[in-house]
């Protein structure tokens, strides 16, 4: 394993891309915490944003990981170049002739993927830890780490995200086009949940339900769900508009789990699949 | 002699194109091979196959006398397939350094490789800044990092100008002179004539000839030969053993010949009979002529 990590560090530290998307991505992530700092003026009074209470524990392990999830097409953007630059460049080939077999290829990606993901998932959680003892006023461990499945779902979700690019990428053996395709698959999802909550309001079926678990993309942005609704404000809002009390599961579900799991898995077997059948 | 690839009726189709048709052969150690073929006779496919890059369709082959897997065979294989392929922004070092990762060898190898093939000034550019006989003695370099048991060169000089292509074959003539098994692609005959000691000749995915670069073809060359009376001198010949097909030139006779023989015994012989030559020239046959002959049969 150590080989294969080194190899495959080896390719990311001499691509400049690479370097420069996670940079812009390590940037973005540090620059949050002074987010916080900034304050306004509104009639009169300075109020910054900590004061509305989101950085405060443990709200902040929810909202930073959510937030922080966009960020992640910039690190897709360098797996998805890491695979397709060897078929541009040809030196898949060359790597195979040297003597690294179709398997230990894929594992030095999926491990690559493996240790920068836990690079990120470290660096989000030591953020978000500062993030609150600057600003929330909770200082008790046991309160302080109350919701931390957040990091860890944080971490799932983009290890099967990752995955997929991987596959898309070997897939389509173009950067451009392994993204296009991960867009595409996107736009299809959504179109698919428009067809089923179509079917199941006529027919009175609960395919959405399923399928919402059961998608790629879906369950693994549903890992993380949209915490914005949580802040008292927001939700005082939504229940005067609907008239009624709003509920949602806020929770990492275990089933959003188990399918991203299986996703990451298949999205890795498929890779090694296809390098397999294929002739480069 | 030790054997160090044995390839037993090796096919691989392409869809409905038949790449490589049942090929048998041995690669023995300390020899240089030269495979031979006309573009699509199916040299890199079947290169590609044994450094298990392509699939093949049927057939099997066999690395070391089977003592190590296929995959760990490449460990010990040197090999380079059409145009060098390495990461454009790294330099020469960086690419070489991931090489050694992959086949596990030390680093220290690097330095005394490229210096084999002159390119330590430009060590540190990167790959894309390299002119393609740079690029080409790189991945020379590259394939030697291992000090391989087998070196195999698909096509080195293709796209080189006449100073690259003398680099390139003088470096391949230094590493075979140091008993390294070399198999090299090519469709420049001139350059297998020079280097190899061994030819495999393919066409259309068959192997039509594999043996000794001097015994590819049995005949032995032609004489050129003519006398002031030539009619005798035709029918002098004619009753001779080694004598082959005779054809009537301007200049002369040009005899095939079925056997080695002396040219000073023709001589002696033809004067003995009468005749006086005025002209008596051997002429051997060139690879060239001898690899169009075989591949325009059938």
């Amino acid at each position: 394993m150590k080989r294969l990590l080194d190899i495959e560090f080896h390719k990311f530290r001499n691509s400049k891309s690479s370097k420069v998307l996670t940079i812009i991505y390590l940037v973005i992530v540090v620059a949050l915490m002074f987010v916080g700092l900034y304050e306004l003026e509104i009639k009169g009074t300075k109020a910054s944003l900590s004061d509305l209470g989101i950085f405060d524990f443990p709200f902040i392990w929810h909202l930073s990981t959510y937030l922080i999830s966009f960020l992640k097409f910039l690190i897709a953007i360098v797996i998805v170049s890491l695979v397709a630059n060897e078929y541009s460049n040809r030196t898949l080939k060359q790597n195979l002739i040297d003597g690294l077999s179709k398997k230990e290829l894929i594992l030095s990606k999926f491990y690559f993927i493996l240790i920068f993901t836990t690079i990120l998932t470290a660096l989000v959680f030591l953020v978000c830890l500062l993030l609150g003892l600057i600003y929330s006023s909770i200082t008790e461990p046991n309160l302080i780490f109350i919701n931390i499945e957040f990091i860890a779902a944080f971490f799932i979700s983009h290890i099967a995200f990752f995955a997929m690019c991987l596959f898309a990428g070997v897939l389509v053996k173009r950067s451009a086009f392994a993204l296009g395709i991960i867009g595409v698959w996107g736009i299809f999802e959504l179109v698919i949940f428009g067809i089923s909550s179509y079917l199941d309001l006529k027919f009175g079926w609960s395919v959405w339900d399923l399928l919402r678990d059961v998608l790629p993309l879906n369950s693994i942005s549903n890992l993380v769900v949209e915490p914005f609704s949580k802040v008292s404000m927001v939700k005082t809002g939504i229940e005067t508009l609907s008239q009624s009390e709003f509920e949602k599961d806020y929770g990492v579900r275990w089933i959003n789990v188990i399918v991203c799991s299986v996703w990451t898995t298949l999205f890795t077997y498929w890779s090694y699949i296809l390098l397999k059948r294929r002739d480069p | 002699m030790e054997t160090i690839l044995e390839i037993n009726q090796l096919h691989k189709n392409y869809g409905t194109l038949t790449a490589v048709d049942h090929i048998t052969l041995n690669i023995q150690k300390g020899h240089v091979y030269g495979i031979l073929g006309p573009n699509g006779s199916g040299k890199s496919t079947t290169l590609g196959i044994v450094l298990n890059v392509v699939n093949p369709t049927s057939g099997s082959y066999k690395w070391f006398e089977g003592t190590t897997s296929n995959h760990d065979a490449l460990k010990r294989i040197g090999a380079i397939i059409e145009h060098p392929n390495f990461y454009p922004s790294m330099s020469a070092i960086q690419n070489l350094e991931l090489v050694c990762k992959i086949k596990n060898v030390d680093k220290i190898k690097i330095q005394e490789k490229l210096a084999i093939v002159d390119l330590l000034e430009r060590k540190h550019s990167p790959f894309k800044t390299y002119s393609l006989g740079m690029k080409q003695r790189l991945a020379i370099a590259s394939a030697l990092l291992n000090d391989p048991e087998i070196l195999i060169l698909d096509e080195p000089t293709n796209g080189l100008d006449p100073q690259g292509i003398r680099q390139i074959r003088d470096i391949i003539q230094k590493i075979a002179a140091n008993g390294t098994t070399i198999l090299l692609a090519s469709h420049l005959l001139d350059e297998v004539e020079k280097v190899c000691s061994h030819v495999l000749v393919l066409r259309k995915g068959k192997m039509l000839y594999s043996g000794p670069v001097d015994e590819m073809n049995r005949n032995h060359g032609s004489i050129f030969i003519d006398a002031t009376d030539r009619g005798a001198l035709h029918s002098f010949l004619k009753e001779k053993t080694y004598v082959g097909k005779i054809s009537t030139r301007e200049d002369g006779l040009e005899v095939m010949l079925y056997e080695g023989v002396d040219m000073a015994q023709i001589n002696k012989e033809a004067f003995e009979n009468g005749i006086v030559l005025s002209k008596l020239l051997h002429k051997k046959q060139s690879l060239e002529d001898q690899f169009i002959e075989l591949t325009s049969q059938n």
